[in-house]
């Protein structure tokens, strides 16, 4: 794997261009793109505050950057650098911004969640949609571009809209049976919307595309519930991870429960592999300790790790969250499906340094990695199923079927390592371009 | 002394006087002393033993502590005063006994009474201890009993704890995000209230606004459109069009799916059809389920057809007899397997040994042929390897290549000195049959001049005219000296023998032609060959066989000759 040299950027905000072609990141008030493969820029903009929000429009031809503090959003062009576009929310605020399907319209949303405001690049019309809902999701595009699903609350009661991003055309609205709702999300094939309530209350829903019910799922009552959802992408399964640190698979024909995982911290499963990542620093002699060697040799300092494969019965580090704070650190929080649909990557709360990979065919486990550190973030591969992890540290790790390794990324100075977001966004991209040739 | 002892016995007599009850009171009854004894207490005392009675009372009396009389001899009597006393100090004592014996037998009475008392209060305590015994067992087993039930609700009472404490633990961390909830909008409409308060005092009003330098082009490249009821319409369809499409793919893919799983599903019960059938189930325990199962097997088949027709329909009564019939052979499968098992574990020993012997004898065989096979095979692949990783030099390739030519030269030569022999041994035949037809001709000529001549001799002869000469019995001398010439022959050359005899065979031989004829000309006119055919040694004998055996019977011996002769060299 090669890695280019380190760039400076802000805020967490570098995104690759969906086509793969350009790199942006954001300095400050300014945006730089570049070209991925020579990585020389190629555009430079000025935007008028510090960028708080950047995304790239889904042709790949415009980004949007957003300042929320001065309620403005700024849009350029690549085709036309001298293009430029301004949208002023005025006194009302802003709190979110983001593109349409298309990549001709921009949603922004007000200060306390007051509207919706519908920009058009194309004729400057303005759209507004009134009580929309501030929760975790609340907004989801269906895959194919064509709908909108917006969450409203209105006298205490939630309702859903579903808009046509066409002509945003309200297709359907109707009462939504969650008590608070938290999220909601289109199916792959934006045949069917995942809606579930808040942690309060165990509920998922399932309404059709034209606003049916199909079907309600509770696994529990009473104690704190769902915590992440995930669609596979074949629209087969619907994963529901919950505080009880399990995982629920639902299945599209009924909508029951096919089988659950459970996050013990014993694992005896003999069919999963454990692996564990061994860290060991190299070995100084006392002749590389000369300056030269330190300032530019940094990898003196960085520890080489491996992974190792545990034997069977293994023990998966807990940490007991704190029973006295909301939202508490216990539970899935997070999972992916990988691209064809085999496996399943999940995080649970209380076990930060490990993650639990399964089998989507054998519905079992199949690996468990556990890292030296908390995982921060994990992505699939978009083409095979490979997936990548990084834990704040110098390295990305990579596991697949075949096994596991961890690469050494090249970064001088360790805090920059922090923003390890960053590498893995450069990790994706390379493995998309990799697809790409 | 003496007299005494008669009296004393007297005294004792009278104490002990019936008129008493209890007569081991004995001095208790001499307060009357009845009439009868005073002549008795006379005995004791007469006038001759005075002195000795008196110093026998006296004895008496100081025994007993009193003062003792004394005689005085005046009179010869007795002092009254003294022996007054005495009888007064005598009958105190005695009045004292009595009161001593009243008193005792009182005493007696009282603890004869007072031991009854005893006994019987002894008796009941006993019982009362018996009954407090009792009762106390049954206060142990109701104690136990009670320590138990206190256990189990012990128990419960601690799995209620941990409920409510489970419970309890739901409630606080529900509380808790509450809590955390209503602080967080708290805090918005704090901040809200702000900022509305900051609107209402603030004057100038930023208007939201957009600005930009041109209009940009949709990204589908069309024009918009206005927002009219045709295309709400149109969206309603596009939607509907959508969730039908998903609706059918799914319904597709399931539709594959049970079809695929019926099929599976015939084949096992085929399969398992297949395995119960009659001939293939040995041990039938009970005959009537037998001819159940058999029929049963057999509408089975039946069944089996018409379901694989309705196979398509996939209506609600094919698949309930499909999984119904799959359900019946599984079962009838599991009970065939588990009559084989017991079966197995029952077998006797000597069976199975010898089956086991047997088999492990196969197994040796199949082991040892398998080895020579592979041996074999071992040898082959050397054998290939040499042959293609040989040398690939000109040289020897050339010289191997030489080698195989003259291996083929030798192989021709060897087959070609054969063939020039058989070419030979042909000729040389072929001289001899053309000879012998040669021959043959001449003695079928010299036959029918013989025949010519004996018929008109004998036609002749058959005439009157009687006396004509036999000029032609010299003939058929010479024809019968011919015809035994060959016969001379036989044991030289069979197969003028053959020929020879069949030539007798013959019933009517046609005129053998004058001129030498070819061989096949002969084989034709002896009928060996038929008219159509060139003649090849081999195949023609083989033909010749045949087309005799049409034309004539000829014995077997004859023919297997010929074949055997005519048989490829």
């Amino acid at each position: 794997m090669n890695f280019s040299e380190v760039f400076k950027q802000s805020n967490q905000l570098c995104k690759v261009s969906p086509d793969g072609k350009y790199l942006a990141t954001c300095v400050q008030y300014r945006l730089v793109v570049r070209d991925i493969n020579s990585l020389q820029i190629v555009h430079l903009y000025t935007c008028l505050d510090q960028v708080m929000h950047m995304e790239w429009s889904s042709d790949s031809l415009f980004i949007l950057c957003a300042m929320y503090k001065r309620g403005l959003v700024q849009v350029w062009s690549l085709e036309q650098p001298d293009w430029h576009c301004k949208i002023d929310e005025g006194s009302i605020g802003l709190v979110s911004s983001r593109w349409s399907p298309d990549g001709r319209h921009i949603l922004n949303t007000t200060e306390f969640n007051l509207r919706v405001t519908v920009w058009s690049l194309c004729t400057k019309a303005v759209s507004y949609i009134k009580y929309p809902k501030a929760c975790q999701k609340g907004v989801d595009f269906s895959a194919d571009g064509r709908y909108m699903a917006l969450a409203e609350r209105r006298e205490c009661k939630d309702y859903i809209s579903v808009f046509v991003c066409d002509d945003w055309h309200l297709l359907r609205h109707f009462e939504s049976e969650t008590q608070d709702l938290a999220g909601l999300e289109w199916s792959p094939n934006s045949c069917v919307l995942a809606v579930w309530d808040s942690c309060l209350e165990y509920k998922i829903l399932l309404y059709s595309l034209d606003g049916r019910l199909l079907s309600l799922y509770s696994a529990y009552e009473w104690s704190l519930g769902i915590k992440s959802v995930a669609w596979s992408p074949s629209s087969q399964f619907l994963a529901v991870g919950s505080y009880d640190e399990k995982v629920r698979i639902l299945n599209h024909i009924t909508w029951k429960k096919i089988t659950e995982f459970e996050h013990p911290a014993t694992i005896i499963n003999t069919k999963a592999v454990v692996f564990k990542e061994v860290e060991k620093r190299p070995v100084v002699g006392s002749e590389d300790l000369s300056i030269h060697q330190l300032t530019v040799d940094n990898s003196l300092f960085s520890t080489q790790s491996k992974y190792e494969i545990t034997q069977l019965p293994a023990q998966v580090p807990v940490i007991k969250p704190d029973p006295d704070r909301a939202n508490p650190k216990i539970g899935i929080s997070t999972l992916a499906f990988s691209a064809d649909n085999r496996f399943l990557a999940t995080k649970n709360d209380n076990m930060p340094q490990s993650l639990w990979v399964w089998d989507m065919q054998r519905l079992s486990l199949l690996a468990v990695l556990e890292q030296t550190a908390p995982v921060r973030c994990f992505v699939w591969d978009p083409r095979r199923p490979r997936l990548a992890l990084c834990t704040g540290n110098t390295k990305v790790y990579l596991w697949s079927p075949a096994g596991c390794v961890s690469v050494n990324v090249p970064i001088f100075n360790r805090a920059h390592a922090i923003m390890s977001k960053i590498v893995f966004e450069g990790i994706k991209c390379g493995l998309c371009s990799q697809a790409e040739h | 002394c003496p007299p005494p002892l008669l009296t004393l016995s007297h005294i004792s007599g009278i104490s002990m006087s019936p008129s008493r009850q209890n007569s081991h009171h004995s001095l208790h009854s001499t307060m009357v002393l009845p009439k009868t004894s005073y002549s008795v207490i006379s005995a004791f005392c007469t006038e001759e033993n005075i002195s000795q009675c008196i110093a026998y009372i006296n004895q008496e009396v100081c025994s007993l502590g009193l003062t003792g009389v004394s005689l005085e001899s005046e009179s010869g009597g007795l002092s009254a005063v003294l022996v007054l006393n005495l009888l007064y100090e005598v009958l105190q004592l005695q009045r004292r006994a009595q009161r001593a014996l009243h008193e005792l037998e009182t005493q007696q009475l009282k603890n004869g009474s007072d031991l009854e008392h005893l006994q019987h209060s002894n008796c009941r305590l006993k019982d009362q201890l018996e009954h407090t015994r009792r009762e106390n067992s049954g206060l142990h087993e109701g104690e136990r009993q009670l320590q138990l039930k206190i256990k189990t609700l012990q128990n419960c009472l601690k799995s209620e704890k941990e409920e409510v404490q489970k419970l309890q633990s739901i409630i606080s961390s529900r509380a808790t995000q509450y809590n955390h909830d209503t602080k967080r909008k708290e805090r918005e409409c704090t901040k809200l209230k702000e900022r509305l308060n900051q609107l209402l005092m603030d004057k100038r009003d930023k208007k939201l606004s957009i600005e930009m330098s041109n209009y940009v082009g949709r990204s589908d490249g069309k024009r918009g459109l206005w927002k009219t009821s045709k295309m709400e319409a149109r969206h309603e369809g596009e939607m509907y069009r959508a969730l039908l499409s998903d609706y059918e793919t799914r319904q597709r893919s399931l539709v594959l799916e049970n079809s695929e799983l019926k099929k599976v599903l015939q084949h096992m019960k085929k399969d398992m059809i297949a395995i119960l059938s009659p001939k293939n189930v040995c041990v039938q325990p009970e005959p009537a389920d037998d001819s159940l199962e058999q029929a049963v097997s057999e509408g089975e088949e039946e069944a089996g057809d018409r379901s694989r027709e309705s196979l398509e329909q996939s209506c609600e009564q094919a698949r309930e007899q499909l999984t119904n019939s799959i359900r019946m052979q599984w079962r009838k499968l599991k009970s065939h397997m588990e009559r084989l098992d017991s079966q197995v574990s029952l077998e006797r020993e000597g069976d199975e040994v010898m089956s086991r012997k047997e088999h492990e004898d196969e197994m040796q065989r199949m082991r040892l042929e398998l080895q020579q096979c592979k041996e074999f095979i071992h040898m082959q692949q050397q054998l290939l390897q040499q042959q293609l990783s040989s040398p690939c030099d000109e040289e020897t390739a050339a010289l191997l290549n030489d080698c195989y030519t003259l291996e083929e030269k030798e192989r021709l030569k060897e087959e070609w000195r054969l063939f020039s022999e058989q070419k030979r041994n042909f000729e040389r035949e072929r001289k001899n049959f053309t000879e012998a037809a040669i021959r043959l001709g001449h003695e079928r000529k010299a036959f029918e001049e013989d025949r010519a001549v004996w018929l008109k001799t004998q036609f002749l002869n058959m005439t009157p005219f009687v006396d004509r000469k036999r000029p032609a019995l010299s003939e058929p001398h010479g024809a019968l000296a011919v015809s035994t010439e060959p016969e001379a022959k036989l044991q030289s050359t069979p197969p003028l023998v053959t020929k020879s005899q069949s030539y007798s065979v013959f019933s009517t031989p046609k005129a053998a032609p004058v001129k030498m004829p070819s061989t096949a000309d002969l084989y034709r006119t002896l009928h060996l060959i038929p008219e159509s055919r060139g003649h090849g040694k081999c195949a023609s004998g083989e033909m010749l066989t045949k087309s005799r055996l049409r034309n004539c019977s000829t014995d077997c011996s004859v023919i297997s000759l010929v074949r055997d002769e005519s048989s490829p060299v």
